[in-house]
Order: C-alpha cells, then sequence, then structure tokens
C-alpha cells in the first residue's frame, strides 16, 4: 500500500461519510436505533445480575456496545455494497484507476467513523443515566482500545466479504440479518451466554460477536464479573486469536470474492 | 500509428448463444467509430470487452495497445468510460462527484472548465439525486472524460434528449474529438452517427456486417436516386442513376414547376435498416 493508496482512501472515507450524513434518515436511524435498543432494555430489565452486584442494565450497555459494532461494520456496509453494485457505482468506480485496496480503506473508515460515534453515545448514555462506570485503569481502556479495532476491522471485512457476494441488494437484508441475529442471541448480547446450553456457548466462542461483547464487558464492569462468564474467567487471549483469525480470514475472502464487475 | 483499438476475431458466448461471432474491428487514434445495431445484437458485450468489463471467449482485442482483460488500473488512466446507467453517490453534489473522481486520476482537468462544458455550471451546487435525466447524462460524461482520457467509450449517451439537449451534446463531443481524443461510441439514433462519426460498423447478430464512412455505408453513394412529383396523374416516383436528367426533361414536360419536387438518396436510417434485415 502506498501514499496514493493512502490518500485515495481517505477521498473515499470522505465521501462516504458525505452521503452517510447528509441522508438525515439513514444517518438518523445509524445514530438512534443502538440508542432506542439501550433504553428500551436497559429500563425493562432491572436489579443485579445473580451472584454479582453488577446491574442488568451495565451488562446491556456492553452488549450493545458490542452488537452496534458488528451492526454498523457488518449489516450496514454488507447491504450497501449491495447497494451500491446494483446501481452500477461500483461499476462507474472500476472504470477509473483506483485500487479496490483504496475502496475498502474508504469502507472502514466510514465504519470507524460511524461506529467511534455511535460508541461514544453509548457510552456517554450508560455512564450518565444506567450506572456504567468508565473503564478504572489503564489496562481496561487498552482492553477496550483493542476489542473496538479488532471487533471493527472484523466486522469490516466480514461485512465486504459478504457484501461483495451478495447478488440481489433486495436479498441483501434477509441474508445479513440471518446470522446476525442469531449470533446476539448466542453472544450474550440479549441474553447472558451462561444460559445458553453447553453446546451452543461451545458455538457461541467460535464467533466473533461473542468476544467483541465479553471484551467490551471486560473493559467496562468490574473485574469480579468475570466469575460469571463462561469458564469462570475473561479469557481474552482466547478473544484476541479468535478475531485475529476472523481478520484474516475476512481479508483472504475480501481478496477473492471481490470482483469490480460480475460476468 | 497504430490503432486505438484492434479487435480480431472476438467471440463472446452466453452458454449455447454466441452474442458476439468473430467479430473484427479497429478504431483508429483520432476517429469516432459509431457502432450501430439492433438491441441484442451484440455491441454493448463488444464495447465491455474493449473496455476490460467483461471476459471474452476468444479472439484478440488490443486497446491503447494493451489487452483490457489483463490491463492494470494504469490503463484507465488513459480510458475514459460512460456506461449506459451508472449510479451516483446520491447527496454528492455536482461539483464534489466530479472534483472527487478528479482525484483518482493523475492529471485531471480543471473543474470549472469542465463543468463549463457539460452545461452544468449552474447545478455545481445541486446534489446527484436532484438532477434530471438529462443533467445526470451530462454528469456521467464529465466523470468519464474528467481523467483526460485518450479513448473515450460513449454507450449510447444521448438516449433519452431532446433534440436541442442532443446538439448540444454533439457539440461538445466534437470539441473531445479536436483535443485528439478518439471515441467509441454507440448509439439508436442514425443521424446521431451522421453527425458524430467518421465511420460506422453495423452489427447483426455478433457479426459485424457493414464498416464504412457515414456517406458511403452499404454502398449508399452508388445508389440510385429517387425523384418524385405531384401533377394532375397524381403522385410520380422514379428510381434513376440520372436525377439531373429526369428534372431537366420533367422541367420541359411541365414548362414550368413540378409540384412536390424532390430528389433523395437512400438515408442513413434506409440503408441501415436494410443491413439489418429489416422491413422498412
Amino acid at each position: 500500500m502506498n501514499g496514493r493508496t493512502l490518500e485515495l482512501g481517505r477521498n473515499r472515507t470522505s465521501v462516504e461519510l458525505r452521503n452517510l450524513w447528509r441522508n438525515r434518515q439513514a444517518f438518523g436511524f445509524t445514530i438512534l436505533f443502538p440508542v432506542m435498543m439501550l433504553v428500551l432494555f436497559a429500563s425493562i430489565f432491572s436489579g443485579t445480575v445473580d451472584g454479582t452486584t453488577v446491574q442488568m442494565s451495565q451488562v446491556y450497555v456492553a452488549g450493545i456496545m458490542g452488537s452496534t459494532l458488528m451492526s454498523t461494520g457488518f449489516v450496514s456496509l454488507a447491504i450497501g455494497m449491495a447497494i451500491e453494485r446494483e446501481s452500477g457505482m461500483v461499476k462507474r468506480l472500476a472504470g477509473t484507476p483506483m485500487s479496490t485496496t483504496a475502496y475498502f480503506l474508504g469502507k472502514v473508515g466510514m465504519v470507524l467513523a460511524t461506529v467511534a460515534l455511535q460508541t461514544a453515545l453509548l457510552i456517554a448514555l450508560g455512564v450518565v443515566f444506567f450506572q456504567m462506570e468508565l473503564p478504572q485503569s489503564t489496562s481496561a481502556w487498552l482492553t477496550f482500545a483493542w476489542v473496538f479495532l479488532l471487533g471493527v476491522t472484523a466486522s469490516t471485512l466480514l461485512g465486504i466479504a459478504v457484501g461483495s457476494m451478495i447478488s440481489d441488494s433486495r436479498s441483501a437484508p434477509a441474508v445479513v440479518n440471518l446470522p446476525f441475529v442469531a449470533l446476539q442471541f448466542i453472544s450474550g448480547v440479549w441474553i447472558s451466554v451462561t444460559l445458553l446450553p453447553k453446546w451452543l456457548q461451545m458455538v457461541s466462542q467460535v464467533f466473533p460477536l461473542h468476544w467483541i461483547c465479553r471484551g467490551m464487558r471486560a473493559a467496562f464492569l468490574p473485574d469480579s464479573f468475570k466469575t460469571v462468564e463462561t469458564g469462570g474467567a475473561w479469557n481474552l487471549g482466547i478473544g484476541a486469536l479468535v478475531l485475529i483469525a476472523w481478520c484474516v480470514a475476512g481479508f483472504w475472502i475480501c481478496t477473492r470474492t471481490f470482483r469490480w464487475t460480475r460476468q | 500509428m497504430s490503432p486505438a483499438i484492434s479487435v480480431r476475431g472476438l467471440r463472446k458466448q452466453y452458454g449455447a448463444f454466441a452474442a458476439v461471432d468473430r467479430v473484427d474491428l479497429e478504431v483508429e487514434t483520432g476517429e469516432i467509430l459509431a457502432l450501430l445495431g439492433p438491441n441484442g445484437a451484440g455491441k454493448t458485450t463488444t464495447v465491455e470487452i474493449c473496455e476490460g468489463y467483461r471476459t471474452r471467449d476468444a479472439g484478440d482485442v488490443r486497446v491503447l495497445g494493451v489487452d483490457p482483460a489483463t490491463a492494470d488500473r494504469e490503463w484507465r488512466e488513459h480510458v475514459g468510460v460512460v456506461l449506459q446507467t451508472s449510479g451516483f453517490t446520491e447527496e454528492l453534489t455536482v461539483r464534489e462527484t466530479v472534483a472527487h473522481f478528479a482525484s483518482l486520476y493523475e492529471r485531471p482537468r480543471e473543474i470549472d472548465g469542465l463543468l463549463d462544458a457539460v452545461g452544468l455550471t449552474e447545478q455545481a451546487g445541486v446534489r446527484a439525486r436532484k438532477l434530471s435525466g438529462g443533467q445526470q447524462r451530462r454528469l456521467d460524461v464529465a466523470i468519464g472524460v474528467v481523467g483526460r482520457p485518450e479513448l473515450l467509450f460513449l454507450d449510447e449517451p444521448t438516449t433519452g434528449f431532446d433534440p436541442e439537449a442532443r446538439r448540444h451534446f454533439w457539440d461538445l463531443i466534437r470539441r473531445f474529438r479536436e483535443d485528439g481524443t478518439t471515441i467509441l461510441l454507440t448509439t439508436h439514433y442514425l443521424e446521431e452517427a451522421e453527425a458524430l462519426a467518421d465511420r460506422v460498423a453495423v452489427i447483426v447478430r455478433g457479426r459485424i456486417v457493414a464498416d464504412s464512412t457515414p456517406a458511403t455505408l452499404g454502398g449508399r453513394d452508388h445508389a440510385s436516386a429517387i425523384v418524385r412529383w405531384v401533377d394532375h396523374e397524381g403522385a410520380h416516383e422514379v428510381r434513376t442513376d440520372t436525377p439531373t436528367q429526369v428534372v431537366a426533361e420533367l422541367s420541359a414536360r411541365l414548362g414550368g414547376e413540378a409540384s412536390e419536387l424532390t430528389v433523395s438518396r437512400p438515408t442513413l436510417e434506409d440503408v441501415y435498416l436494410q443491413l439489418i434485415g429489416a422491413t422498412s
């Protein structure tokens, strides 16, 4: 990757962000949806998590931060790419000297900026209304940082990979929401993972969303909360490996499935 | 100088159907070639293979000396493409759109001058999604030429234009040619081919059936003239190789003006319809 590619990636990011920001409906939905889910869940389910002093609402803030990250990086991105391809925009860009890497960088930049805004908003709401505390130590902030970055990278690469494979934009929401909704239920966003049958807990740990959400809990909840996690420990080393593996797999699929045009 | 586009024995098959069947085509540097043909004749397939968008099953293709199937991104610096339909980033303004595409090229055209040339100066601040069909088409062209291409592909550029907009568009294309741009144009409009093209190639069922200047296509220049007039006996029509003599004799016989007198040769449209086997 050279300076020119980075420069074009930055140009693409700017174009993507302006396009999102100026579409008031799309932008409003992007911002309000996670907020709505947080307010609903954190208000409906009150009390502490069994065996801990942690409020249910705090767990939901961490879980919704994780699922929002994947929703923007994976779901919205894949659907957006399918629409962009169908509109002929991708074909138009294919006719220019821009590299695929610059195109991908634009997507990554857009997702990063959007998720950063969403996450900041969720943290602010969590702290102000739902008894959540900001990470208390440098190491907790570092945990948040690497979980965030690896989570965004894995989600975005998978979003591009899947978005490149969808041939009809009308089917895109169904194609990407099916795995995403299932993952949310088994990854501890809405239901504690420990309530799942053992085999489903194992399945859950294969996927990135489990580790993104667990990482967010590790960063934002008291360390003692780990006693109610699967295996009674955070096990974030495994989480890092799983996320890195998904990044590598996502990148590999991207470079092999993305075509500027279909034959 | 080697031709800008050289196609030899091109073949493209979709299942059992040969969309393009042994097509030979050359476009010389600096000329405008119009590729004509009915829908489904293989125009777009041929052009998209030259543009590097589609693969081919057989034949040799060289575009600016390079095989488009294996061309790198650098080749795209020299090739401009205006597709039949392609989307815009809807919330970007006209100016932002052109500026963004300009940023993708090493030596782009100056943006204000280009907006002026395509007649979008007044719409510079309008978002792409709010443009009319004709304005969108002009933005397509602006994007296609912003990188100063040596070779420009125009796929049915004026479909849906009103006659005045079409004339303006033709002037614009002529200016690009004066700058030395080679142009491969596909169109449904015979008058467009006649107005712009140095050479016309007609493709029917995947094959080139004629390839010459608009004035000589299908032996048009040698074809008999038709003299038509009306007198008290009704309408007359005489097919002749000596129309001047026919008119002189007519004048002598009638001793004055012949009513509704016309002398015509087959139009490009007449020749074209004959070539594609349609009944006019």
